[in-house]
């Protein structure tokens, strides 16, 4: 213990030595846990998928940048450390962009599938 | 004109600024800045192509059919309690409260085994009494390969805390120990972001 309350002295960083002030961090929680019960009550309720799914991925997103901006500290850092951060969102957003095509001609051709096999179902009985 | 210009050019620069640091006083929270863009980029291509696989699939199950939706949103609630944990070890530490970082860096490790844990019930359940495995279907490979790249990165974390846990029991402390926990707790709350994506994309959407 004395070994541990001298090197405490010698080398514990001043409280002066924190590079910004301290965020509620306790009030950061509740609202990380809020959102989340807040997920589980819109899975629950059965909603039209849209709806869900869009009210599902704006609540992760709050909690996301929840996180970040205040136990990773960047709403108390510089501005271009945000700026950082966020280039792999805006690299991966680009990136579903550049797989749309792809998905589309995807869905399309098993529409245009579904519709030719409906289409010959009902042949004969029209003749 | 040319005389002059060489001797412009071999005159010394004088630099009468210093360049503005990103992260002053603490250059290894830039780099570990850095290391998480590139981390974020792998989870973010992975969680794309997880999305790409999926959508338009009229043979991809109903996620909740499958896995445990309660279990999971525990195991989040595991994570985020974590999160709060480490940020008090943090705070306790700046404020040179030896004791309170030991305290809250053990509850955060606790927090990352007992997710591991959970995750290894899940995965047991999973694999042994479902069937599942990676070659399974499109969606267990998509879900064994996303929640088991995080649960690394979960694994890595705890060992990660636990070096710094140990250390500060043993009373070994380096001058800029706050620096090393403030680093530790950016790769730790980076983890938990992380979940809360996969969480929401994999199991509840």
């Amino acid at each position: 213990m004395a070994h541990e309350a001298t090197a405490h002295q010698a080398d514990a960083p001043a409280p002066i030595a924190m590079d910004h002030p301290e965020p509620n961090y306790v009030a950061v929680f509740i609202y990380l846990t809020v959102l989340t019960v807040l997920e589980l009550v819109v899975y629950y309720m059965h909603l039209p998928t849209f709806v869900m799914i869009s009210l599902l991925v704006a609540l992760a997103w709050a909690k996301a940048v929840l996180v970040a901006m205040y136990f990773m500290h960047l709403a108390l850092e510089k501005r271009t450390l945000a700026v950082i951060a966020l280039t792999p969102v805006t690299i991966v957003t680009f990136l579903c962009f550049m797989l749309l095509p792809d998905l589309t001609a995807r869905i399309w051709a098993k529409t245009q599938m579904h519709q030719q096999v409906t289409a010959e179902a009902h042949a004969p009985a029209e003749h | 004109m040319s005389e002059a210009a060489a001797v412009e050019t071999h005159a010394p620069v004088v630099i009468d600024r210093t360049e503005p640091q990103l992260t002053p006083g603490n250059t290894g929270k830039l780099g570990m800045w850095m290391f998480l863009v590139g981390d974020a980029m792998t989870f973010g291509v992975a969680i794309a192509a997880y999305g790409a696989l999926r959508i338009g699939n009229v043979n991809w199950p109903r996620p909740s059919d499958i896995l445990g939706i309660d279990t999971t949103a525990f195991m989040t609630f595991v994570l985020i309690c974590s999160s709060l944990t480490m940020v008090k070890a943090l705070s306790g530490i700046q404020h040179g409260n030896v004791a309170q970082l030991k305290k809250y860096l053990a509850l955060t490790v606790l927090g990352g085994l007992t997710f591991l844990g959970l995750q290894a019930y899940e995965w047991n359940m999973l694999i042994n009494y479902e069937g599942l495995s990676i070659k399974t279907s499109l969606f267990s490979a998509t879900f064994f390969a996303l929640t088991g790249f995080h649960g690394m990165h979960v694994f890595g974390g705890v060992c990660y805390n636990s070096t710094i846990l140990a250390n500060a029991m043993r009373g070994h402390w380096p001058g800029a120990n706050a620096k090393i926990v403030e680093i530790a707790g950016l790769y730790w709350h980076f983890v938990d972001l992380v979940w809360i994506l996969i969480f929401t994309f994999v199991y509840l959407i």
